[in-house]
């Protein structure tokens, strides 16, 4: 970013936004916003990567975000060992059917031609898939019966849930790598819609496997990362007690203060990181050559340039960092939710993000990501605030009046669609102009 | 024999008749995905909410029609406020022409661009969708609910298996017949039909022989808006209305036009029945068919599913997959009309 | 003065000027060739007359009239049928809807029309009901052709009509385009074959860097020795 007066000024600006809703509402409210805001930059920071510097459009981010909630969890979570006793053993010898059959697959395309090839492949796919169901199926009805009400399922690996974070990125990762091996190379519009079907599948499976996730039952209670500490530890310890006293606030609110700024500082921390490598790679050889494919892919193909290569790398990284995000929201909530995942609010609102913060740019990626995500958040009470004056002069009766007051929530979806088609017409570039 | 005939009636009654309303609606909503990718060449995210659009109007008015006590005795009323949603679903989509997509045109934008403008549009529409008559299932079919009752047809036939033939989907067919129809006669026998295919092949060509683009752009979008509207209530009436449906719907019919050629209505039509009864067909429970089929001994344990209804996009997706790897181009030559 | 004239024209695309007072011209019944090395700016003369590009200095006449500010659909309202060098037909629709959308403009009835181009390339009357697309090149040449005569120019402008058929095709081509000549349609062409375009033109003009090097009659540039040893190979 250049340290113009303008950019500085709207970091400025968005700042003064935290402190005013710190002051007029609550601080405990300004830090939840701001911790949806740091990780909503890192989702909006990857999809950048992949939009701003390659012109590749994910329209799954949903998935990648999801895959990352479900590695942090998994890691995370204690391992169930009547589950594991029942039902481990078929879990892992299917998994090993599936390697094998993967193999065979991977052979035979290399090995034929033609249509052996695709008859080859066709037998093996059928033919493992009932192989594989035949030991799979008891191994899961078995893991999903013990203990069904309490756990269900397999359980996780009882590690500290930063590597959770890790892992979710590797999973988004290897995800983005199979959809990009297929997609990217064709039109640009089959990428779109190829990443559209894997996150709606990636959700079904995490709905829908019980014993890997629980499904819709939910997994509550991950723990949290070392360096963020329990309300009830806080409320307990008699130094913060007298810190509480002496600020004059209440004890409960001190500490659901403190929890919501160690989280910050973890995420800030994995966001300047991943803002510092991301600037680094833009300015390398590398990042010179991604916005040269970019701007004509015909000349960068006809100078040697491997561009499905460099596409399918460039996927697979901003996958990773939407991955790496999955996993700190999942952190950050505690809980992993299936059903919360929404393409509305984890695809397109990401989207929003990248085009309104500046696509090419990675601060106005960070920007977008914190300015849609405030708004996104205090939408909310805007409209409400907003149909409550319209409404004001209608009767308290009305039914006209409680129909709008009942809908203004569904006001933001509308005022994100018309932010995003507004700047995309009238500042295509962004708040934060790519250089 | 006969039991030969009680599996026949139970694939027919479960697969194929659900199967082919389905087809019908996807066909539907596959030929508008596919004619705007023919004509203004980008996949348009927002048809589905289009088709929800539509839908929604429609059943304002089928409420305005059954409240003063009109209907069509055993048809759904619904299909008499048809033409209130449709007109409702064109306005909108003009004005969305004008205000949005208008402009990219004139600057000759990539088609990446508009499909982004067509995400901003469908993030438009959601909401105006919820604000309007909120996010709930809403159920608006009324008249008869069976051509044929399952109880009837056994009686008919004696058979242990009853085939129902549901008024929805009896409605479903022959609209979907009735439009398709109409479409493919507009488009091969009409002079403003033939001038859009022609747009479509070969736009400076186009240009060239005096077709007016803005024109073909217009008719383009409302036959888009007749089509996602007819889709989107045979849709409701044979399941429900309820708006988030209408977002998911959006992969079966993506794929439904890529498998079968995107920009080729024939291959839209051919695509929708293709994924509609992959879907039904994978996530069908065969038990009670092979038990007709084979001795009582050899009768499975389990459901015979080869996977369950939760993961129909996966069948969609699939197919999609292989298509793109085996032949990107689809079932049909593509990017035509 | 000609029936259409493009004279003195100076433009190109955006960029640097690749036309620099270039002048080409045809009457009624005529054919005139435009013809010289690559990147000449023969297609681009051509495309200037057609008014696919700016041109800043000089101005397009046709019958008198000045039709510079004209758009190339306006162009082909005022009687000019251009057909380009590559995807000149609607290839997925039949031959006979290729004629059909030819005449798009015409409010009256084209079956006459029709007729006679399908006396002109008898081929096309067989092959009506086939996609374009599925047709050999020469015979996508003469559908090219015939969506152009469609409109009943007076002007027809051809931009290398021959490139890629065979030669054997290529004098079927230049026959008929004679015969066309022959009804009174005033014909511009583009032609890389050069000494067969310059056979049948009434009018040749070579063109180097965008400037008229040569203006004569076909035969006349034929024979002169300069032109042979430079342009058509000795």
């Amino acid at each position: 970013m250049t340290f113009n007066l303008r950019n500085i000024s709207l970091f400025a600006i968005m700042g003064l936004l935290f402190i005013a809703v710190g002051i007029f509402n609550s601080w405990s409210t300004s830090l939840f916003i701001l911790n949806f805001c740091l990780i909503s930059a890192v989702m909006s920071l990857g999809v950048n990567i992949q939009w701003g510097y390659a012109g590749l459009l994910n329209v799954g981010i949903m998935g990648f975000v999801a895959l990352g909630g479900m590695a942090a969890t998994l890691v995370s979570i204690p391992p169930v060992y009547g589950a594991i006793d029942a039902g481990g053993s078929g879990i892992l010898f299917s998994a090993f059917l599936t390697a094998i059959a993967i193999a065979a697959i991977y052979y035979a395309y290399n090995k034929l031609k033609g249509g052996t090839r695709k008859l080859v492949i066709t037998a093996i796919s059928i033919l493992s898939f009932f192989v594989i169901r035949h030991y799979l199926d008891p191994a899961v009805d078995a893991i999903e019966s013990y203990d069904s009400a309490g756990t269900g399922n397999l359980g996780g690996l009882n590690m500290p849930i930063l590597f959770g974070w890790v892992l979710g990125g590797i999973l988004a990762a290897g995800a983005a790598w199979l959809v990009g091996k297929i997609s990217l190379g064709l039109r640009s519009d089959y990428l779109a819609i190829a990443t559209l079907g894997i996150s709606e599948i990636i959700i079904a499976v995490l709905k829908n496997e019980d014993w890997l996730t629980r499904g819709v039952k939910n997994v509550n209670g991950l723990p949290r990362p070392f360096s963020v500490p329990y309300e009830v530890n806080i409320q307990k310890s008699t130094y913060w007690m007298d810190l509480a006293n002496s600020w004059g606030m209440s004890i409960v609110d001190l500490s659901s203060i403190m929890v919501k700024l160690s989280y910050a500082a973890l995420f800030a921390i994995v966001l300047l990181i991943i803002l510092y490598l991301s600037e680094k790679a833009l300015a390398s050889p590398w990042g010179r050559m991604m916005r040269a494919i970019r701007d004509n892919e015909t000349a960068a193909e006809a100078m040697g340039k491997n561009v499905t290569g460099r596409h399918l790398q460039v996927f697979i990284l901003g996958s990773a960092v939407v991955g790496i995000a999955g996993a700190m929201l999942t952190t950050l909530d505690g809980l992993f939710t299936p059903t919360a995942y929404q393409p509305l609010r984890y695809t397109f609102l990401i989207w929003v993000m990248v085009i309104v913060g500046g696509s090419g740019n990675n601060w106005g990626a960070v920007l977008g990501g914190f300015v849609v995500g405030f708004f996104w958040i205090e939408a909310e009470p805007i409209g409400l605030w907003f149909m409550d004056v319209i409404t004001s002069g209608m009767a308290e009766d009305s039914d006209l009046r409680s129909h709008l007051l009942k809908s203004a929530a569904h006001m933001r979806l509308m005022m994100m669609g018309v932010i995003l088609l507004l700047v995309l017409r009238f500042t295509p570039k962004g708040l934060i102009p790519e250089k | 024999m006969t039991d030969f005939l009680n599996a026949i009636v139970l694939l027919l009654n479960f697969l194929v008749i659900p199967g082919i309303a389905y087809g019908c609606q996807l066909a539907l909503g596959a030929l508008g995905v596919t004619l705007i990718y023919g004509i203004l060449r980008f996949s348009n995210f927002a048809h589905g909410e289009t088709m929800a659009f539509g839908t929604m109007f429609t059943i304002l008015a089928t409420w305005f029609l059954q409240s003063n006590g009109i209907s069509l005795g055993p048809i759904p009323t619904a299909l008499l406020a048809m033409p209130i949603g449709i007109l409702a679903a064109i306005l909108l989509v003009l004005g969305t022409d004008k205000l949005v997509y208008k402009f990219y045109r004139k600057q000759k934008s990539k088609p990446v661009i508009y499909l982004i403008a067509s995400l901003g549009v469908m993030f438009f529409y959601n909401g105006l969708i919820r604000f309007i008559i909120g996010p709930d299932d809403r159920i608006f079919t009324d008249g008869s609910r069976f051509i044929i009752t399952a109880r009837e047809f056994k009686e008919m036939t004696g058979l242990d298996q009853g085939m129902a033939f549901k008024m929805t989907q009896g409605i479903t067919i022959v609209v979907t017949i009735i439009c398709v129809a109409a479409l493919f006669w507009f488009l091969n026998r009409t002079r403003t039909g033939k001038s859009m295919r022609a747009y479509s092949d070969n736009e400076d060509l186009a240009l060239l022989s005096g077709i007016n683009p803005d024109r073909v752009v217009m008719i383009a979008w409302v036959l888009t808006a007749v089509l996602a509207t007819v889709a989107g209530t045979l849709y409701g009436l044979d399941k429900s209305f309820k708006p988030f449906t209408y977002l998911q719907i959006l992969l079966p019919i993506f794929a439904a036009a890529i498998v079968g050629g995107i920009g080729n209505p024939v291959g839209a039509i051919l695509g929708g029945f293709f994924i509609a009864l992959s879907e039904v067909a994978v996530t069908f429970a065969y038990k009670q068919v092979i038990g007709y089929l084979v001795p009582e001994s050899w009768a499975p344990e389990g459901l015979v599913q080869l996977l369950s209804t939760d993961y129909k996009f996966a069948v969609s997706f699939t197919i999609l997959v292989i298509v793109l790897l085996v032949k990107p181009t689809g079932l049909m030559k593509g990017q035509s009309i | 003065m000609s029936f259409l004239i493009g004279e003195n024209m100076t433009g190109g695309y955006g960029g640097a000027d690749i036309l620099h007072d270039c002048t080409i011209g045809v009457e009624k019944g005529e054919i005139a060739v435009v013809v010289g090395p690559n990147g000449a700016g023969k297609s681009t003369a051509m495309k200037a007359v057609f008014g696919m590009l700016n041109i800043h200095t000089g101005r397009v006449m046709m019958d008198g009239e000045d039709i510079t500010s004209l758009s190339p659909q306006a162009r082909v309202q005022k009687g000019m049928g251009f057909v380009p060098q590559t995807s000149n037909v609607f290839a997925t629709m039949s031959v006979e809807e290729n004629l059909e959308m030819g005449a798009f403009i015409r409010e009256d009835d084209i079956k006459d029309t029709m007729e006679q181009v399908f006396e002109l390339f008898p081929i096309l009357k067989e092959k009506r009901k086939q996609p374009a697309g599925e047709l050999s090149g020469g015979q996508r040449q003469q559908v090219a052709v015939g969506r152009a005569l469609m409109t009943q120019p007076k002007v027809l402008m051809l931009d290398e009509p021959t490139a890629g058929v065979s030669p054997i095709v290529m004098d079927e081509l230049f026959d008929r385009i004679i015969e066309i000549a022959k009804t009174g349609i005033a014909i511009l062409m583009v032609e890389q074959n050069a000494k067969q375009a310059l056979n049948i033109a009434d009018k040749g003009y070579v063109l180097v860097q965008g400037k008229n090097r040569y203006t004569d009659t076909g035969e006349a540039l034929m024979a002169d020795p300069e032109v042979r040893k430079a342009f058509l190979g000795g």
